[in-house]
């Protein structure tokens, strides 16, 4: 069934020809609206950094009672501080885009003439900023609580190996974040698929800051697991690009 | 005469094995509005949906405003309005930082933002968040939101829904006309031919995805309509 009206409304002008699209914004500028806006949300509602750095002081307590211990070094305080971390990113993913699925602003973004990678940007970014907040708060806890040995001399290279497992789990929570927020179960699907992921940056993160953590303090973080991580982080960086406008469709 | 500004043709689009749209075909030139009926569940958004970009047709012919979609949605979005149900609005945001943040991505000036509210009269409680307006106000920057960017195509679900008589006037100018003062295209969901016929240029009676009225406005009668709800 097709029709074409051409004659009803016989004052209304037509518009004479297709006026071309508004130039898009930049990409960059789409970036920082996006963020500016997640960050906004986030002062409003203090849904992701507090609870996180909540959740990661709350471990560290239970560490601390749980192993009767007064303190830790090596391996084992670089297991827990991996891995407190690791956890505590997962309440930041998690809410990452509930307000977007649920408020409608996922079509309010993809209506507009944009670059739909600056969305993964701006998601990665931000995430980048609730993991920088959250360890601003969990390291000197972690120091406080359970960790023996002095952070100061570890920090140059936890500081290095920090910011590249972050890269990591910022890049692969908004990767499954993204996947997961549409889905019925989304609060369960995505620790399941985030936490095997995380394995391998909690293996090499772990491996790097061991050394730091220990009494003698011997060495620096290791250069094959750094490029590990490094590597790890490009891979799923390449793959979040390829994959993240498909994830947008409906 | 111009290019229609919508051109479909077959068009169907399914959720799983359910057809949403089954074989819907119309066109429509520029400046005109095409008003759809049907009851809940006939495909109403789902076209809009489709049309706005949002989603992709299965099968059949989709031009909008001169691009084929899927493949140049790209050309057409910015170019597009929507209205839909959901506001597009985050609740803990204002209304005025959520239309800067709209202004931001369809690279409009903040003016215009100001210049909005002040037409949906909401200036005054533009910086409260979306969350604690009332329905009808939350309505009423979804308008401004959908307008912001001018835009050539304006596709509208029941655009009046909680908006008071007061309100429905303030709305009113800005779906029904452009910023060059022309008048738009629109694609308009409605369950009320009492007030929406006299709005249409050309109907499409939706029921269970197919089309089961198509006609100019001119020559369809409400009973017509109320027809598509029995």
């Amino acid at each position: 069934m097709s029709t074409a009206v051409d004659g009803g409304a016989a004052t209304a002008p037509e518009r004479s020809e297709q006026s071309p699209a508004r130039p898009q914004p930049a990409f960059w500028s789409t970036v920082a609206a996006v963020m500016r806006k997640e960050l906004l949300v986030e002062l409003r509602t203090l849904e992701s950094v507090p609870g996180m750095s909540l959740f990661a002081v709350t471990t560290f307590v239970v560490f601390h009672f749980a192993l009767n211990r007064g303190s830790v070094e090596g391996d084992l305080a670089a297991g827990i501080l991996w891995v407190t971390l690791l956890f505590a990113a997962i309440l930041g993913v998690n809410r990452l885009f509930v307000a977007d699925a649920d408020q409608g602003g996922f079509d309010g973004f993809l209506l507009a003439p944009v670059d739909r990678a600056a969305m993964l940007v701006a998601k990665v970014a931000t995430l980048l900023l609730y993991l920088l907040a959250l360890e601003l708060v969990a390291v000197p806890a972690f120091s406080i609580l359970l960790l023996g040995p002095s952070v100061g001399p570890a920090l140059p290279g936890l500081l290095a190996t920090l910011a590249l497992g972050d890269v990591g789990v910022a890049v692969i929570g908004t990767l499954v974040a993204a996947m997961a927020v549409r889905t019925r179960s989304r609060d369960l699907l995505g620790p399941l698929l985030t936490l095997p992921l995380f394995v391998p940056i909690v293996i090499g993160g772990a491996r790097c800051t061991a050394p730091l953590l220990e009494f003698a303090h011997r060495s620096g973080p290791s250069g094959r697991w750094l490029a590990t991580l490094g590597v790890y982080d490009l891979v799923f960086g390449l793959l979040a690009y390829a994959l993240f406008d498909f994830l947008l469709e409906d | 005469m111009s290019a229609p500004a919508l051109e479909l043709s077959g068009l169907i689009r399914r959720y799983g094995e359910r057809e949403a749209l089954s074989g819907v075909g119309l066109s429509l030139p520029p400046g005109r509005t095409l008003v759809v009926f049907g009851p809940n569940g006939a495909g109403k958004t789902t076209l809009l949906r489709v049309l706005a970009t949002l989603l992709r047709p299965h099968s059949g012919r989709v031009r909008v405003l001169g691009s084929d979609l899927p493949e140049d949605a790209w050309a057409v979005r910015g170019r597009v309005g929507l209205l839909a149900h959901e506001p597009l609005l985050y609740r803990e945001l204002s209304g005025a930082e959520n239309l800067r943040y709209h202004a931001r991505l369809h690279r409009v000036s903040e003016a215009r933002v100001t210049e909005l509210l002040d037409a949906v009269a909401l200036g005054g409680r533009a910086d409260e968040p979306v969350r604690t307006l009332s329905r009808g106000m939350v309505q009423r920057v979804a308008v401004a939101r959908a307008v912001l960017h001018d835009p050539e195509l304006l596709l509208l679900d029941e655009p009046y829904a909680n908006l008071d008589p007061a309100a429905i006037e303030l709305v009113a100018p800005l779906i029904g006309v452009g910023g060059d003062g022309r008048r738009r295209t629109r694609v308009l969901c409605s369950h009320d031919p009492g007030r929406d016929l006299a709005e249409a240029d050309l109907v499409l009676g939706l029921r269970g995805g197919r089309p089961e009225l198509l006609a100019d406005a001119a020559s369809v009668t409400p009973a017509e309509i109320a027809e598509l709800y029995r």
